[in-house]
């Protein structure tokens, strides 16, 4: 037995003598924050924090739920979060000069004679693609930790799972930081098409489903298959194989050009050409036969095609249903109200796709609300809401400790091997591994700063730091939801790295 | 000594019938051990377990066939019978084995979803249901198999819980490459599971601190004795190693899946990306029987896929999604040295929709046939895990 105040008392202590830059914050004038509040903050952002939920208060929530909804455009993170972005290579190359680095690099690795040599040489280029992957994943996780704009967060995370790719194929390690950047987060709260269109259009995804090599007399099925199946319409809504090799033919000469000069191509096939960084649609590579899918016509006419084909398949009913319903997933329930999916569905319909008018509804049906607090947390809404949580605004300098974390977890960034993405259904997240894993990671959490404060490199000190769970927010309004059973095991903590580890191993730290 | 074991089965039977929810279950064999290997991403069956009699399989691979076998050509098949042949990369693993009679091969083995679609088809594999009814998220094959075992101890080697195994009691699961000394001591985990008492999760947490235990104490303890300076397995094989250890004493109905099978570009002949990922898994399988020891006489490991690939080669030297497979059979005490199964002629009239292998072993019916010797499993038994199949005996146990 562990007497409450006193171990406050010694938990203020440490908070002093470690941090005295971070004193505990006042809790907020006026009365406390409403439990619904706090859940509604929760379950939008990447977790609940006390300077999220002031900036709730301030604006009020409609206000607020607006602003997540229409972030201004451009970056708004705290300046300690922005500059370490700022600073990674991966922020400063597009994918074309990252691509072609590399392209160069290994080319010049291949032709080493010395086979001892040229595998060291080898061996460095993987390292440094691999470093490429982990600064991407760096600045993913900055911005979902600090950035103002959460739901563009959460919603970018969403995204590249719903148009998944995998780093670990091919060049993707080099790619995989622009395509979260350019092709998910430009459009994660705009409009469906031009998202879809933007992962079409990139060479990460172009390179992972295999449309690269799709080209006429040399048919690659797998991207057109899971456009529709994945992407778009969802598998059984009614399109066939015959419709699967129809976009499949749609599709051959979208693909991949590193070089700086055009192909060379026949007069009249000049002016259908397409290039865009990385991007080339080739029409030499393209069947020029007329197609047909989901029962129209398309006649062959170039990259125009693959227009016609994206307009189908995103006015089509099973789309807007197939994507309504992945939403509702992640944020409402395993199998959501079809009330709530059906009329998401149709303000899809009617917008031609508007994502945040999408969302919209979804947060303002009674469904939503109701299910407030009940979504049992993923690996990576886990740990970054314990993150979040235990150091609010305070920036950490070291990304590596949570890759790790998510690693473990089985739900990395940008390694989900298949075009599925991860599972979002809780089944996947909550069976006996998963959670002495998870309780595992609360320990690493809470127990101390975990590496979080102390930036990469053989001669950098660590900064001061203590996640400091029991805060503001904590009495304000999380104490009063835990259970009788919780408060009892938190009563017998024995240090507050104790206590820090059976909050966030709690059931009511898991919703 | 397989009949003894079947006899004394069958006299525990009728000795002591338990009974539960008011039906009158068999008392399967505590003694025997079962391993599903799921190969996610639909492996080119083709080229592993190869018709090397066939013309047109040779025409259809211009740049995959593998060269029918020649003892002088390194590269070439292994002669399994007169039609078939082995991938080369197999020769130090699977083929003793299959020398032994302790793997057979069912070829034309698979579902019959045809949406080609792998996690749609990786789901009804999974789920073990009629593929025409509506599916039911919460009972997996595997977890209904648990069910109507009498003395189950079922784990998944994964680190999420696979649909196979859901539904039904908390069935435990562990990352089986990822095993380490567990920071959460006894008395924090007695006051986590406090917390539980009483929730959906109770019994997870509870299963999950016991396993946890269980695991790194036998994983730790067999790395003391037998690692000394040998170089140390990796990837599927230190799982699968790993796996034989806890096996032979602590776990008797197991789940693990390999990945990375998808080969729509350059997948390699002889040599290459497959011939690599298939080596290991050969590799795995051999280390697992090794580890597994005395118990590998009553291991039956069943090496499963979602379904084939296209016969042909597509147009970037890969292959794409198919439909027929071919599956696997090991242990210690099956009637293997063969291939298992109806067969068809390898040629353009016998394929499915003129680009695929047919199937004509059904994976429920192959499954409910080796339950049905495994476990001694009545009718009623077989019913609960696989509903309206009619077991397909294939003579292999």
């Amino acid at each position: 037995m562990y007497p409450r105040r006193r171990m406050v008392a010694l938990f203020a202590g440490i908070v002093m003598t470690v941090l005295p830059l971070a004193t505990p914050r006042q809790a907020h004038a006026g009365p406390p924050p409403a439990p619904r509040d706090i859940a509604l903050v929760d379950t939008i952002t990447w977790g609940a924090n006390q300077s999220t939920i002031t900036a709730f208060r301030s604006m009020g929530q409609e206000r607020w739920l607006q602003s997540q909804l229409h972030p201004a455009p451009g970056d708004h993170l705290a300046k300690a979060a922005q500059q370490q972005i700022d600073a990674l290579a991966v922020s400063k190359r597009s994918a074309l000069e990252l691509a072609n680095d590399f392209d160069s690099v290994a080319r010049v690795a291949n032709e080493i004679a010395d086979p001892d040599q040229r595998a060291a040489a080898q061996n460095i280029l993987q390292n440094d693609m691999t470093d490429i992957a982990k600064q991407a994943a760096t600045a993913s996780i900055l911005r979902a930790l600090y950035s103002p704009d959460q739901l563009q967060e959460r919603m970018t995370w969403f995204w590249f799972n719903h148009f998944n790719v995998h780093q670990y194929k091919a060049n993707l390690r080099v790619l995989v930081g622009d395509y979260e950047r350019n092709a998910i987060r430009k459009h994660a709260l705009g409009h469906f098409r031009d998202l879809l269109m933007a992962t079409l259009r990139h060479p990460a995804m172009l390179r992972y489903l295999d449309n690269a090599d799709n080209a006429v007399g040399h048919i690659n099925e797998n991207y057109a298959r899971e456009i529709m199946e994945l992407h778009t319409l969802g598998v059984g809504s009614g399109y066939s194989q015959q419709d699967v090799e129809a976009l499949a033919h749609i599709l051959t000469g979208a693909g991949i050009d590193l070089k700086p000069e055009n192909p060379k191509l026949k007069p009249e096939l000049q002016k259908l050409l397409v290039r865009d960084g990385l991007f080339e649609f080739n029409p030499a590579r393209h069947d020029f036969a007329d197609k047909v899918l989901l029962g129209k016509p398309i006649k062959g006419s170039g990259f125009a095609e693959i227009e016609q084909a994206l307009d189908l398949l995103c006015a089509s009913p099973a789309t807007a249903q197939h994507v309504s319903r992945q939403i509702a997933v992640y944020f409402v329930a395993d199998d959501p109200p079809k009330a709530l999916t059906d009329r998401m569905a149709q303000t899809f319909m009617q917008t031609q796709g508007d994502i945040a008018k999408v969302l919209d509804t979804m947060f303002h049906a009674p469904e939503f609300t109701a299910a407030l607090q009940t979504r049992f947390k993923d690996p990576v809404r886990y740990v970054f809401s314990a993150v979040r949580l235990a150091y609010d605004d305070k920036v950490i300098v070291n990304t590596v400790p949570i890759q790790n974390w998510l690693n473990r977890l089985a739900e990395g960034l940008y390694n989900h091997q298949t075009p599925d993405g991860y599972a979002m259904v809780s089944s996947a997240w909550d069976s006996s591994g998963q959670m002495t894993a998870r309780f595992e990671i609360a320990r690493q959490i809470g127990s101390n700063s975990a590496g979080l404060f102390k930036a990469a490199g053989p001669a950098t000190v660590e900064q001061p730091a203590f996640p400091l769970l029991q805060n503001g927010l904590y009495f304000d309004g999380l104490q009063s939801g835990l259970s009788a059973k919780t408060r009892a095991a938190l009563d017998r903590a024995n240090s507050p790295q104790d206590w820090n580890t059976l909050f966030l191993s709690s059931p009511e730290f898991m919703r | 000594m397989r009949l003894m074991r079947r006899d004394l089965i069958a006299g525990l039977a009728t000795l002591a019938p338990l009974t539960a929810a008011g039906h009158l279950w068999a008392a399967p064999a505590t003694s025997a051990r079962l391993l599903v290997v799921f190969l996610r991403g639909a492996y080119d069956a083709t080229n592993i377990v190869i018709p090397v009699r066939s013309d047109f399989y040779h025409a259809s691979r211009p740049s995959l066939a593998i060269a029918k076998p020649d003892p002088a050509i390194a590269t070439s098949a292994l002669p399994l019978d007169a039609d078939w042949g082995l991938h080369p990369a197999l020769r130090g693993t699977i083929l003793p084995l299959f020398k032994k009679g302790q793997v057979a091969f069912v070829a034309f083995a698979g579902t019959d979803d045809l949406t080609r679609s792998h996690f749609e088809t990786q789901d009804t594999i999974e789920l073990g249901q009629d593929v025409k009814g509506a599916r039911d998220y919460r009972s997996g094959f595997m977890a209904r198999l648990v069910k109507t075992l009498t003395q189950p101890k079922p784990i998944a080697f994964t680190d999420q819980l696979p649909l196979t195994f859901q539904g039904g009691a908390a069935i435990p699961n562990i990352a089986i490459n990822n095993v380490g000394k567990p920071a959460i001591d006894a008395r924090q985990a007695s006051l986590i599971t406090s917390m539980y008492d009483g929730t959906p999760l109770a019994a997870s947490v509870h299963e999950g601190f016991q396993v946890r235990d269980d695991v790194y104490h036998a994983i730790t303890d067999h790395m003391l004795e037998a690692n000394r300076g040998a170089v140390s397995p990796k990837g599927f094989e230190l799982s699968a190693r790993r796996i034989g250890q806890l096996m032979k004493d602590q776990f008797n109905v197991g789940f693990v899946d390999v990945g990375g099978w998808d080969t729509h570009v350059n997948q390699g002949a002889a040599t290459g990306y497959l011939a690599d990922r298939i080596g290991e898994l050969g590799r795995g399988l051999a280390g697992f029987a090794e580890e597994i020891g005395a118990q590998w006489n009553d291991a039956t490991v069943v090496v499963i896929s979602e379904f084939g690939r296209t016969f042909r080669e597509n147009g970037n030297r890969g292959t794409d999604h198919g439909h027929g497979s071919v599956y696997w059979v090991l242990g210690g005490g099956i009637k293997g040295g063969r291939i298992a199964g109806e067969q068809v002629p390898v040629d353009q009239a016998h394929l499915f929709q003129n680009r695929d292998y047919p199937v004509l072993t059904d994976y429920r019916a192959l499954l409910a046939g080796l339950f049905q010797r495994m476990y001694g499993l009545d009718q009623s038994g077989l019913q609960r895990v696989f509903a309206s199949v009619q077991p397909k005996n294939l003579g292999l146990l």
